[in-house]
């Protein structure tokens, strides 16, 4: 546990050490913003909630975690910082967790500084605030689970622009792979099923569960059954990629 | 008591080729062992599988009796390693990088601000410790990596390539720094500069091809060179003929080689199996009164034994070729 909080810290302070984390959070309250009230159409639904800001989180996650995740581990084979980092006294278990929960936790602060359209409904009208709580983490836990694919992808290769590309893919296939446009052409040749097994790890059907007031306990756990299985892989790839 | 390094049969294959093929020494504590050979020729493979980043495809590296492959956590406390190329976190400063390496190696409060002090000042940071990494020049982020493998002070030690990219100066430093930890320590080095090796290391090891082609002292490497108790000598005029023949007829004496250093007018007298022959050559100038500028016996050239071990010898001439005749 020491080892992995040691490493949070270091990769956490790394977010601010650069202009990463600022420009991250500047482009990610701007794209929320812009979303829920161009797109989403805050003001003519004339509702007090928040559902027109949740509804395009898993759209704007599908671009801007693998922003995140690239770097976590291709920078380090890249800069060859990984035989240094693996050569000291942690796991590569500890390295994999530390990395990810501080990646996490950025995503977190990202997210609580979204709190002024929060108070926006809370002056325009009576929300229900157990929806909004109950969103803000189903969409923290949503974010969890593109960071661990996105992480363990970045383990796959030295290029940071392949990590991004790639890892954009692989989450495109969760939020989509309840939709038609997955569903559609399996359909054709896998059983019924399946298919449906393959519909029931749609990011977006999770998501939407939890947005609409109910955190239901399926829906945590399939997210934090993503995460660990994501970061599992993880631990696997960096084991065999890391001296490529 | 154990060697605390001890190396097994270490093999390594990438696909079809075979980077490390069955290398086995081991490293007492006071030893500081040098890998010589050419780029690619496994050192920094064995290093690495030393060090537990590499798992090796056979054999096994014990760091004080911990099996690097069984139990890596106990066997990277004792280690301290610097990576080929020096390898550091670009964007932080070497304080906040030493005070990252300090905590993983378990360190806080005081004991931790002492031990990256005692680092800092050991390799002499103080100036740069507050900009971030990407900033400093090569010689720099070369000492930030031997900070954090002394950090812990620990019992094993290896350096791939500790001195690469230091000037004249910081070069000695270093090794002075090496010199001075030696004793209760089992250290290994690996260099392209034959000069270091000489300097720091008590014990050479050429590696080539992925296999161990020398393992001695220094100077029995040394002893190998075909210059070997040759005798240096430079006249202060033109050398009288009859001199050189005089010698080289002498039984012990295989031959004489004008020096090849540019601009040198003085002869090599080569010795048959590294006999010592200055007597002989001081004994033939003083009878035909010959002006000597300059006469010594040389330890013989690194370099040379260094390329005769690990060039494969050319078919077309042999690898040692007999000095030709005396030259005037």
């Amino acid at each position: 546990m020491r080892a992995i909080a040691i490493i949070f810290r270091r990769e956490l302070a790394s977010y601010f050490a650069t202009p990463l984390a600022y420009v991250f959070i500047v482009i990610f309250l701007v794209m929320a913003g812009a979303l829920t009230f161009f797109v989403g159409n805050f003001f003519d639904r004339g509702q007090a909630d928040l559902q027109s800001f949740f509804t395009f989180h898993p759209w704007l996650y599908l671009f801007l975690i693998p922003a995140l995740s690239m770097r976590l581990w291709a920078e380090e084979r890249k800069t060859g910082t990984i035989e240094l980092f693996l050569t000291l006294p942690v796991t590569t278990a500890q390295a994999v967790i530390g990395k990810f929960l501080a990646a996490w936790a950025f995503t977190g602060i990202a997210l609580a500084l979204t709190f002024p359209l929060w108070l926006t409904v809370l002056f325009l009208g009576s929300p229900d605030n157990g929806v909004i709580v109950a969103s803000y983490l189903g969409s923290f836990l949503m974010a969890g689970a593109f960071l661990a694919v996105g992480a363990a992808v970045s383990a796959l290769t030295k290029n940071q622009v392949i990590a991004f590309v790639l890892a954009a893919a692989v989450s495109f296939l969760f939020i989509a792979s309840g939709t038609p446009i997955v569903l559609a052409p399996l359909q054709a040749w896998l059983p019924a099923g399946i298919v449906s097994m393959i519909g029931s790890y749609s990011f977006l059907s999770h998501f939407l569960g939890i947005t609409r007031g109910v955190l239901e306990l399926p829906d945590v756990i399939f997210f934090a059954s993503i995460i660990g299985v994501f970061l599992f892989a993880n631990t696997l790839l960096v084991e065999w990629k890391k001296a490529d | 008591m154990a060697p605390l390094i001890e190396i097994d049969g270490l093999v390594k294959r990438f696909g079809p080729i075979e980077a490390v093929r069955g290398i086995s020494f081991t490293v007492e504590r006071g030893e500081v062992l040098g890998f010589l050979g050419p780029n690619g020729a496994g050192k920094s493979t064995t290093m690495k599988m030393i060090a537990g980043f590499l798992a090796p495809t056979a054999g096994r590296a014990v760091l004080c009796g911990a099996d690097v492959s069984v139990e890596p956590l106990k066997a990277k406390r004792v280690l301290g390693y610097l990576p080929e190329g020096a390898p550091a976190y670009p964007d932080m400063t070497p304080a906040a990088f030493l005070t990252f390496v300090g905590r993983i190696r378990g360190f806080s409060g005081s004991e931790l601000a002492r031990r990256v002090g005692l680092a800092v000042e050991r390799v002499d940071l103080a100036s740069v410790l507050h900009q971030p990494i990407e900033t400093l020049s090569k010689g720099y982020k070369r000492r930030v990596g031997l900070a954090q493998a002394l950090l812990h002070d620990p019992e094993v030690l290896i350096l791939d390539e500790p001195t690469d990219g230091l000037d004249p100066n910081q070069k000695h430093q270093v090794r002075t720094l090496i010199q001075g930890m030696a004793a209760d320590k089992a250290i290994i080095i690996s260099t392209h500069i034959l000069e270091e090796v000489d300097a720091v290391c008590t014990r050479a090891m050429v590696i080539a091809r992925g296999t161990v082609l020398a393992d001695g002292t220094p100077a029995e490497l040394v002893a190998r060179s075909r210059y070997h108790n040759a005798v240096y000598m430079r006249a202060a005029g033109p050398m009288p003929r009859g001199v050189l023949d005089y010698i080289a007829g002498h039984p012990h004496v295989a031959g004489i080689e004008p020096s090849d250093r540019a601009g040198d007018t003085g002869v090599l007298v080569l010795s048959i199996d590294g006999r010592m022959i200055d007597d002989v050559v001081r004994s033939v100038v003083a009878s035909e009164g010959a002006q000597i500028a300059e006469l010594r016996v040389e330890r013989g050239r690194l370099d040379g034994v260094f390329r005769d071990i690990t060039m494969p010898p050319a078919p077309s001439r042999p690898a040692d070729p007999v000095p030709s005749a005396a030259i005037a």
